[in-house]
């Protein structure tokens, strides 16, 4: 069983294509796995039967040597996508006995590429969050543990904590996840796994929960870069059902891995290194420059000048957007309802006792940035601001082909702490959120250890719609790391 | 000035002026909704033409529907209006029950369709020019059913999403009459655009009239809003009440309070519905989930090739080709099918002549019997055959009257009606010669008088002859032979 949770991703296709194992032998193992890996809280709603069904008819096609580019490949969902007939909850209470009529593109694709549902993956709610302690549905612990004993249960990085914790641990091959500010990136990092924001638009937001609109974006959450070539190359596409997808065509992304990066110029942006930052993570971007320079690669000094606001620009723009797209819980078609004696105290039922506080505070935030008198100074402004951050992008991108950064201010940190500072948690996506703000696409790729032997990931960015060259660094910067520490728990290691 | 002055109205303590400036909420045609593809049609089973889009599912993304951007760019069009090739949605964010998404979809900061005009007819014949402000986009919000349980209130979503055009006209509307010849031609041109149907009792045409007075040449009053006026005479009578009372409340030294109000037409009266204190902060900004809307200028202009001849052109031609009067060509060239009507009945006749007909007799007794043109029992061509028996003296004009009755009752063409019922006119000198010879005898001291000097006699006896002819003799040869015969 041990040897089947070994394979990666890829290893796994490949494996399955040479019909050395079968999908049903996989997704039992990975069952099994789930099973076992119940402590870490990963999964909100697990489908063990509709895997068997997928797996079964994987195998069939299979065997017929017919099949997609994920065909019999057992994957978790990130529990914001809508998938139809099972229950979806954005991690909120408010969604209570949600399920949809329609599966989300996303999902859809996957599941048109041959690809086996475990289940529905944990979240910080409405994906807000960096340490997936806002669920409704409970903590998600991460797979690692300090080194130094103490056995504290760790935070997994959010919002797609479930995904990261799931994958690390080997609880799913895969999985995918959403990032808005670095729901995808953060948390590969924490756990030591590999994450992948594409570029806005790159996949369809069409049946995914919203909590931002104009940041959100799928992406897979992978162990290793070449498993998210793949995985991405399923997930991506044009949608006419969401107008902000890119129409343009899908790269064979596993083809962009040449393990060449002679000549190519990597950005080390300034404004990156920033006050009171660990020296243990410094340490570890300068080693990652190292790595890609020992490889053929230019390093190159660049400034982003306006990366100091990118975090008050995102706490602006995603709250505004959140209080929007949020509006439609209001107990009225779906979900859950808190009847009240009039329509007003319905509402007002419905939503106190259905969000939690995070989301309340966003919520809140958003609304008041967004009131007349307040939305010049804040909203707008903020737009202003996202505008000069994607030209300081823009700028560098006509000096550099990728900028390399750390992916997270710290590893992973116990469950309690940060906790008690909003600001103090908002800060864990400083290094993440210029890229959502400007859109392009952004990888974490695993790279050391802490001093308490916790993973810590260095950040791949790219220009715009240009995967290709974010994973063929990440690709090299991984191989040249060669990381291979393994998390506390690991489902099938007993 | 003359025109301004006979607007005003008197006050206790001198006159007042109205200023009135709409905003129509026009439905547009189109076979499926802005932003989803659920059907528009109009009394379909409540929730039954309802997407995963319009009910606002978690994850439901709007897509623009082309045919309403075309529909609204053609109507830019014909409201002679600047069309915006980029334009911005935004959301205007709001809780209500009917309101699915928490948010309507509309455009706020920059609308597909600028400044225009509409010039408007009114009833002495003379026109007026109203500015409008812009055009925009927006959704429909779906309706709540309030009267089928005691405790609950029930939604319909079926028109959740649909694509309204939000029409807003300039402040320069000084009069109720105004404010329905306003609602009328626009209605009108939205109609030859084919881009609204302007049924108002369907809902599918609303007003938001602001109503406000000032004294003549002062600067503009505070306004009030009075919401949701779906027939134009209910218009007038809330824009007169609301005058009225706003006059009333300045002259006892009151002040106006900004508000949104009510028309209540079983009693004649608006009332208040919310303060400025209470309006909403609607939080508008750019919906994240569209791009802005951008078109070429290629797409405008096939758009304006492809435009019908409107009211105002077909009016001036009407006008100049068939030497109507601007009275007369208003009428006719409000609808469409109208005017066609007409062209055809005016083609080779006395265009005067069957302006006339139309507009007393046609319309005189469609109105009276509730029909609409389509559904006449006189068409075209059998008004026309009667006018060509006017024309070529088979009948009088007053026996036409009679000929024209019996064709609308019983749906016959006129010379049918004539033969059966022997109404030719009698034209014969000698038949009428005959008569006059009979009333002559019959009269003898009368004619006596009439010699004498007593020329008033003259009509009573033309009367007389036509009364012997039951009004079948031509009345130009009965004038003329008389006159011959009482001579001597």
């Amino acid at each position: 069983m041990s040897e089947l949770l070994n394979l990666s991703l890829t290893e796994a296709r490949d494996a399955l294509k040479a019909k050395k194992i079968t999908s049903v032998e996989l997704t039992e193992a990975y069952i099994g796995a789930m099973e076992e890996g119940k402590g870490l809280n990963a999964f909100i709603t697990e489908t063990p039967e509709k895997a068997r069904e997928m797996a079964k008819a994987s195998d069939a096609k299979l065997a017929k040597g017919e099949g997609g580019a994920m065909e019999g490949l057992p994957i978790g969902m990130k529990d914001l996508f809508c998938t139809k007939g099972v229950l979806t909850t954005a991690a909120s209470h408010i969604l209570d006995g949600f399920k949809p009529e329609y599966e989300s593109t996303v999902s859809q694709n996957l599941w048109d590429a041959g690809a086996v549902m475990l289940g529905k993956l944990n979240l910080d709610e409405f994906a807000m969050g960096s340490a997936n302690i806002t669920s409704y549905y409970g903590n998600v612990e991460n797979p690692w543990r300090r080194s130094g004993g103490g056995n504290q249960k760790l935070v997994p990085g959010g919002s797609s904590g479930g995904s990261a914790a799931a994958v690390s641990g080997r609880l799913a091959i895969a999985a995918t996840g959403t990032d808005t500010g670095g729901s995808i990136r953060q948390p590969a990092s924490f756990c030591g796994i590999v994450g992948m924001k594409p570029t806005y638009g790159r996949c369809s937001r069409w049946g995914i929960v919203a909590f931002a609109s104009s940041l959100d974006q799928a992406g897979p959450i992978t162990r290793n870069v070449q498993d998210a070539a793949l995985m991405l190359g399923a997930m991506a596409g044009h949608d006419p059902k969401d107008s902000t997808s890119a129409n343009l065509a899908v790269p064979d992304f596993e083809a962009a891995l040449t393990g060449d990066v002679r000549g190519m110029k990597i950005g080390i942006p300034k404004e990156y290194r920033m006050d009171g930052m660990p020296e243990e993570i410094d340490a570890l971007w300068k080693r990652g420059a190292e790595m890609l320079k020992d490889a053929g690669a230019e390093i190159v000094d660049i400034s982003l000048p306006h990366t100091k606001y990118a975090l008050p620009t995102y706490y602006i723009i995603a709250p505004a957007e959140a209080s929007s797209n949020l509006a439609r819980y209001d107990g009225v078609r779906y979900g859950l309802r808190e009847e009240g004696g009039s329509l007003i105290e319905m509402y007002e039922n419905t939503r106190a006792a259905g969000f939690g506080d995070e989301v309340k505070r966003r919520v809140l935030i958003g609304t008041y940035v967004l009131s007349a008198g307040y939305y010049d100074a804040y909203y707008l402004k903020a737009q202003k601001v996202r505008a000069l951050l994607k030209k300081d992008f823009d700028d560098a991108y006509g000096q550099v082909d990728a900028i390399l950064t750390p992916t997270a201010p710290s590893a992973a940190f116990a469950i309690g702490e940060n906790q008690d500072d909003p600001i103090k948690m908002y800060l864990n996506d400083v290094f993440t959120v210029p890229a959502s703000l400007a859109g392009i696409p952004g990888i974490s790729v695993p790279v050391g250890l802490s001093e308490d032997g916790l993973p810590l990931g260095l950040q791949l960015l790219g220009k715009p719609f240009d995967e290709e060259t974010v994973l063929k660094v990440g690709h090299v910067l991984e191989q040249a790391a060669g990381f291979d520490a393994k998390p506390a728990f690991l489902a099938g290691s007993k | 000035m003359s025109e301004a002055k006979s607007n005003l109205i008197q006050g206790a303590t001198g006159d007042w002026e109205i200023v009135i400036g709409l905003e129509v909420h026009a439905q547009v045609i189109s076979k499926s909704k802005l932003f989803s593809g659920a059907a528009t049609a109009f009394g379909a089973e409540p929730n039954t033409q309802v997407s995963l889009v319009d009910s606002a599912m978690p994850g439901m993304l709007p897509v623009i529907n082309e045919e309403c951007v075309r529909q609204a760019v053609r109507t830019g069009l014909g409201l002679k209006a600047k069309i915006n090739r980029f334009s911005v949605f935004d959301r205007k964010n709001y809780f209500y029950a009917d309101l699915p998404q928490g948010y309507q979809i509309s455009q706020y900061k920059q609308p597909i369709v600028g400044e225009g005009e509409i010039e408007i007819d009114l009833p002495d014949g003379s026109t007026k020019k109203v500015g409008i402000e812009r055009l925009h986009l927006e959704q429909d919000a779906g309706k709540s059913i309030h009267d089928q349980s005691p405790s609950q209130s029930f939604i319909d979503l079926n028109r959740s999403g649909v694509a309204l055009m939000e029409i807003v006209s300039r402040p320069d509307i000084r009069s109720a009459a105004e404010a329905a010849a306003y609602v009328k031609k626009l209605r009108s041109i939205l109609r030859y655009l084919g881009s609204c149907d302007g049924n108002m009792q369907e809902g599918s045409m609303r007003a938001d009239v602001n109503v406000s007075v000032r004294r003549p040449g002062e600067e503009f009053g505070t306004r009030c809003e009075i919401k949701n006026m779906n027939s134009i005479r209910f218009m007038q009578q809330a824009i007169e009440y609301e005058a009225r009372r706003q006059i009333e409340i300045i002259e006892d030294g009151g002040a106006i309070d900004q508000e949104t109000r009510l028309y209540d037409p079983n009693r004649g009266e608006t009332r208040s519905m919310r303060s400025k204190e209470e309006a909403h902060d609607y939080r508008y900004f750019p919906d994240p989930d569209l791009l802005p809307l951008e078109f070429s200028e290629e797409f405008v202009e096939e758009e304006k090739a492809r435009l019908p001849e409107l009211p105002d052109a077909k009016k001036a031609r009407f006008m100049s080709d068939w030497g109507l009067s601007a009275y007369d060509a208003a009428i006719l060239v409000e609808e469409q099918e109208t005017a066609a009507f007409y062209e055809k009945v005016a083609e080779g006749r006395d265009p005067k002549l069957a302006a006339n007909w139309m507009i007393t007799e046609l319309f005189g007794n469609l109105n009276k019997a509730g029909l609409d043109l389509s559904e006449s029992p006189v068409d075209e061509a059998k008004l026309g055959g009667l006018i060509d028996l006017i024309a070529d003296n088979t009948i009088s004009g007053r026996i036409a009257k009679d000929v024209f009755a019996e064709m609308f009752e019983s749906g016959k063409d006129a010379a049918t009606i004539v033969e059966e019922k022997g109404l030719r006119q009698v034209t014969d000198t000698g038949a009428i010669e005959e008569l006059i010879d009979s009333v002559m005898a019959s009269q003898a001291e009368k004619v006596a008088e009439y010699r004498s000097g007593k020329d008033k006699l003259f009509g009573f006896f033309v009367g007389q002859v036509m009364k012997q002819s039951q009004g079948k003799a031509n009345p130009a040869m009965v004038n003329e032979l008389l006159k011959k015969k009482l001579a001597g």
